[in-house]
């Protein structure tokens, strides 16, 4: 399939950007003023991350819709607030995760924002449980933009009235020069911020207006130092179709009647993992000293037992220190825990860690 | 000190009598983006022209340092280890990796010059 291109793809070339392959896009990884860099002005200013590959899927229906979306979205749908966003994924038959989403309840239905790779694959997944019986649409039409750090609400609203009212994981219609747009105000940086979805024939329009704000372009590989820090799962490293919710230590996205009733695809194998079958969990590990451990590192206990392996790591120029994400076995689970990790073939020390790495207050 | 010269795997190197001194290009520098993490070659270590001698990763990956020469390492650059970050800074200066007792001279031979160098790195951008 050839190489598909985001909207922006011209204005980031305008901006410097240098560009990498990433789920069938070509998406700038960086500017020229350099990941760590664009990571510690998110941080300390605002950023913008044009998130335009990834999936806006819009549902039309009511609470026979949300009925019927349970069965593979395990959060409370018919107790969700309209304009009010969750954290979730479709699970498979083994209790595993197909892609992990952000799902908004609308006027008409229900907002749904999936990951690149995994778009096409999630609409089949969805039309196929629903049956042809409400309207589905995979926006082709529509770009996403992330706006991310602390003044990202003071600049946003200076171009958009209203949006600072918003809370943390809600959203509503706002309108750009007479153009509708749908914001949220949600990221995946740790950060107070918003995603906004617009059209993609005003998205550049938009995004030069950020910018004339001061806000500076991020590109993807800062977004991973950012969402690592944060102690955020990447979709096909930290989780995938082999990991369970519960091993992901995601349990608080599935909601309580949800934990309780089931009724949802694989929750015989996450009932299990809740009922103590659980044998090995998601945690963060701090390697000792600056050696960096990657996906794919194995870990060891102290007694030259493998016990589990990393699914991400990087240096993380907020915390200034190497940083990593893993799955262990449970036993060995515990903050403070002393590991191993080899790394070329030496094993260096290591400790469990909680998540975050990274801590701040969002907008409640 | 003879002229710095260059190999196309990114290395430079200058020599003294027959001590040489290795460092990664500034051209690498700027492919590789925010170094974070250096890992030199021990202080004895026997190494082959063109095998592995280190290792640099940035935020997004790990890659391997070759050394342009053989001979035995005498010399490490222990802040580079201790702040990866100088490796942006000054590459072709300061922030060196290692020192190297050349074995065979004839070796230096098939090295580029810095104006043979600058037109590799534009034909190979990546």
């Amino acid at each position: 399939m050839e190489i598909q291109k985001t909207a922006l793809y011209n204005y980031h070339k305008s901006l410097g950007a240098k560009f990498v392959p990433f789920a069938g896009y070509e998406m700038p990884v960086q500017y020229s003023s350099g990941i760590v860099d664009e990571h510690k002005t998110t941080r300390r200013s605002a950023g913008m991350f044009d998130v335009s590959h990834m999936g806006q899927l819009s549902i039309e229906g009511n609470q026979d819709l949300a009925a019927e979306l349970e069965k593979i979205i395990p959060v409370d749908l018919k107790k969700i607030k309209i304009n009010q966003s969750k954290y979730s994924f479709l699970t498979n038959e083994e209790g595993g995760i197909c892609d992990d989403l952000i799902v908004t309840k609308v006027e008409k239905g229900f907002n749904i924002i999936l990951n690149a790779a995994c778009k096409n694959n999630d609409f089949k997944i969805i039309s196929s449980s629903l049956k042809n019986k409400f309207k589905i649409v995979l926006h082709k039409n529509l770009s996403l933009i992330a706006l991310q750090g602390p003044k990202s609400s003071k600049i946003l609203e200076k171009i958009i009235s209203g949006v600072s009212s918003l809370k943390f994981m809600n959203g509503n219609k706002f309108s750009y020069n007479g153009e509708n747009l749908y914001i949220t105000r949600s990221g995946y940086t740790g950060e107070d911020g918003f995603e906004i979805s617009i059209s993609n024939k005003f998205v550049e329009d938009f995004a030069k207006k950020l910018i004339s704000h001061d806000v500076k372009p991020i590109g993807l590989g800062a977004r991973d130092t950012l969402r690592l820090e944060a102690g955020l799962c990447l979709y096909g490293h930290d989780i995938n179709e082999t990991t369970s919710p519960i091993e992901a230590n995601l349990k608080w996205a599935i909601s309580k009647r949800r934990r309780e009733e089931g009724g949802f695809v694989g929750y015989k194998k996450i009932k299990s993992d809740l009922n103590g079958s659980l044998s090995r969990l998601r945690v963060g590990v701090k390697p000792e000293g600056k050696i960096i451990a990657r996906e794919g590192v194995k870990i060891f206990s102290g007694d030259g037992k493998e016990i589990g392996s990393i699914t991400s790591g990087t240096f993380g120029p907020s915390v200034n220190r190497s940083i990593a994400m893993g799955y262990v076995k449970l036993n060995f689970s515990k903050p403070g825990t002393k590991i191993f990790l080899e790394v070329r073939e030496k094993k260096h020390e290591a400790k469990i860690s909680e998540l975050p790495f990274y801590k701040k207050n969002y907008v409640r | 000190m003879s002229e710095k010269k260059f190999s196309k795997q990114h290395e430079w190197i200058t020599v003294e009598g027959d001590i040489a001194t290795v460092g990664i290009t500034k051209h690498a520098s700027e492919m590789l983006g925010d170094v974070v993490f250096v890992e030199l070659p021990e202080k004895g270590k026997n190494v082959q022209k063109e095998g592995q001698a280190g290792v640099v990763e940035s935020t997004k990956a790990a890659s391997d340092v070759y050394t342009p020469i053989t001979g035995e390492v005498t010399e490490t650059n222990q802040s580079v280890v201790d702040d990866p970050g100088s490796v942006n800074k000054d590459p072709e200066g300061a922030a060196w990796f290692f020192k190297i007792k050349i074995k065979n001279k004839s070796e230096l031979d098939g090295l580029m010059s810095k104006v043979d160098y600058d037109k590799f790195t534009k034909e190979n951008p990546n």
